[in-house]
């Protein structure tokens, strides 16, 4: 028989049962559909975290303290960085324009009779606005002669500021943080999150106030407030490896360390995001593979309706090998309209999935990137799981006896 | 009428069942059919003719024996070679019709001509083919119905077109009248002896010795072997 004709038999057999075959094609919609939607959200929420990176601030160096000569427990005595490390970096590495360095800790803030528990505090230095790309709203960020002076100065996140004052003008005012009183002298502009972290929601203020007042140690008299974290960036068209090399070396001479045990390590944001994105494209695949399970159960879903559909068109099958059928036309009618049903079900699901996605990005706010690959990768495989699981039905069908085929009641 | 068999059959048996256990279905027949002729298989059930009429039809094999259909023979053949020579020598017609349903007619009757692997008919030869045979049935003007659209006879009809499109040698008819009342069973009957008169051979099985009294020739069969074989009176039914 002629492809035309099969390929003619076949969607007459599918649009006869119109509902049916409708149904039959969900599982493969729903599958096709989910492929392509799972990977336009992964994919938007790795453009996202790229962004976010790239957020950060560019040209970033991080150096971390890492305790390789300590380990757990002995962190006061081990290496690692400290306060004054920065200090030397801003000094006396060449391609630094500005040097960033946080403490973190947590505290109740009380402003009259409105009191928040376990807010997050950062203490840090000048230059985290321009690094981090936040802008003041209102006042002023705290000053290097803040940072020496130790001054009680706090700066607001934007949505902390609305949560302890309202509409009235915190700059000015008194903030008790823990048991200090401290006096706000700027808010910042809203951020919003970056990764997991709330910008509008921090208090910001001096690091040494921080070291001093919130996360003291009996340590630091002899070895210097511990830093985990220096952010360094860095001026326009440097060399990054150039500057990498000239912090390992100071930092090295200054902790009296080879470079094989440093207790420390410097990463770029390229480092970052190229880590990141390895993490999201795992994501992505499991997000995809089980998009496929999908994609299988819908298969299955057709070989159940074709095996139904050989049951109820058995006569149907001996009256074609009564006027000459013979078994290879009859899987071939078969097998044709389980693809049929896929590749319908498919394109019906790209059109879903493709319309899913922008809905999905429109009601829930989140990213979504339409990858093309995706688009192939479903259909291909609705094909696939409709040759696969079609096969054995039409099988069955082409080994039916005609005889008993014939008599099927 | 010449004397050449159309089917001539030599000591063909059919066994059913494996190892002890085993029927067999047909002993040993042995018959000839000539080109032109219209007989009639006839016995209780279980004598075999539903057997013997399948392995006429090709649609299944002898156990043992020869089977010699228009000069070809077809006892060796495998299932792909048995559904060509249905296709292109074989017309049949049930007793429950067997159209596809929700097809129309000249549809159901172009059905054989998909099949035919030698000459591949265009849509256009097949449906003139189609409409001819329709035609010749007396449905012409009813080419465009579906089988639910049409009356038991009609359908019977359109199944004896669908026999004829791809100009068989030989018509296989399985109780063409069993499904119908009796106007209709007439109708179909004297469908037969007009196609008969037009030099078409058939072969008609049934229970109903009225029915095969239409026949020239009446192979009976009991047990799996032929009791009898009786030639009918010179009955003609008036159209």
């Amino acid at each position: 028989m002629k492809p035309r004709e099969v390929i003619r038999i076949a969607w007459e057999a599918i649009t006869k049962n119109a509902v049916r075959s409708f149904l039959t094609m969900l599982g493969i919609i729903i599958g096709v559909a989910a492929v392509i939607i799972m990977i336009a959200i992964s994919a938007g929420t790795e453009a996202t975290i790229q962004d976010e990176i790239t957020s950060l601030g560019s040209n970033l160096v991080f150096v971390k303290s890492s305790f390789t000569r300590g380990g757990p427990g002995k962190e006061g005595l081990s290496g690692g960085l400290v306060f004054d490390d920065a200090s030397a970096i801003a000094e006396s590495v060449i391609g630094v324009k500005a040097i960033v360095i946080e403490q973190g800790s947590s505290e109740t803030v009380k402003v009259g009779n409105v009191s928040l528990a376990s807010v997050s505090i950062l203490g840090s230095t000048p230059d985290l606005p321009s690094v981090r790309d936040i802008d003041i709203e209102e006042g002023r960020y705290f000053s290097q002669s803040d940072i020496d002076r130790k001054q009680k100065v706090v700066v607001l996140g934007y949505s902390l500021a609305q949560e302890l004052f309202g509409e009235a003008d915190p700059i000015g005012q008194t903030v008790t943080v823990g048991t200090l009183k401290m006096t706000v002298i700027g808010v910042m502009a809203e951020k919003g999150l970056v990764g997991e972290i709330d910008y509008d929601a921090r208090l910001y203020m001096p690091i040494t106030v921080v070291f001093q007042k919130f996360t003291p140690s009996q340590f630091a008299r002899i070895v210097g407030d511990r830093v985990g974290l220096i952010y360094v960036e860095l001026e326009e068209d440097v060399d990054i490896d150039d500057v990498i090399l000239q912090i390992t070396l100071l930092l090295a001479k200054r902790h009296n360390v080879s470079l094989e045990e440093a207790d420390f390590t410097v990463t770029t944001q390229q480092d970052i995001i190229s880590t990141q994105a390895s993490t999201t494209a795992a994501f992505r695949s499991l997000l995809a593979w089980v998009a496929g399970v999908s994609l299988i159960v819908g298969g299955i879903g057709i070989m159940n309706i074709m095996l139904v559909s050989v049951t109820e068109r058995t006569r149907e099958i001996g009256t074609r090998q009564a006027v000459g059928a013979t078994p290879d036309d009859i899987r071939m009618q078969f097998l044709t309209e389980a693809l049929l049903l896929s590749i319908i079900g498919g394109l019906l699901g790209m059109v879903v999935g493709i319309g899913g996605s922008y809905i999905f990005g429109a009601v829930s706010g989140m990213r979504t990137v339409i990858v093309p690959s995706s688009i192939l990768l479903a259909f291909g495989s609705a094909a696939t799981v409709g040759a696969f699981f079609g096969y054995y039905p039409a099988n069955k069908a082409a080994q039916l006896d005609p005889i008993e085929a014939l008599r099927y009641e | 009428m010449t004397e050449r068999a159309i089917i001539e059959t030599i000591d063909i048996t059919k066994v059913y069942g494996m190892g002890d256990i085993s029927v067999a279905a047909l002993a040993g027949v042995s018959i000839q059919i000539h080109e032109g002729e219209f007989a009639a298989i006839m016995g209780p059930s279980g004598s075999g003719k539903s057997t013997l009429m399948h392995i006429l039809g090709c649609l299944s094999r002898p156990t043992a024996g020869q089977y010699i259909l228009d000069g070809e023979d077809i006892s060796e053949m495998d299932k792909k070679q048995l559904a060509s020579i249905r296709n292109r020598k074989l017309g049949f017609i049930f007793q429950a019709y067997n159209l596809l349903a929700r097809t129309p007619a000249v549809r159901n009757v172009t059905l054989p001509l998909l099949y035919n692997r030698e000459l591949e008919f265009s849509q256009a030869e097949m449906d003139e083919k189609a409409e001819a045979v329709l035609e010749l049935v007396g449905l012409g003007d009813r080419m465009h119905h579906q089988p639910q659209e049409l009356s038991g006879g009609q359908q019977q009809r359109v199944a004896i077109a669908r026999a004829l499109v791809n100009d068989p040698v030989m018509i296989i008819a399985d109780e063409p009248t069993g499904n119908l009342d009796t106007h209709s069973g007439e109708e179909i009957m004297s469908l037969l002896h007009k196609l008969h008169k037009n030099g078409a051979t058939i072969v008609m099985v049934t229970h109903d010795p009225e029915i095969a009294a239409h026949t020239q020739r009446t192979i009976h069969l009991l047990d799996g072997k032929v009791e009898q074989v009786v030639k009918n009176g010179k009955q003609k039914v008036q159209a």
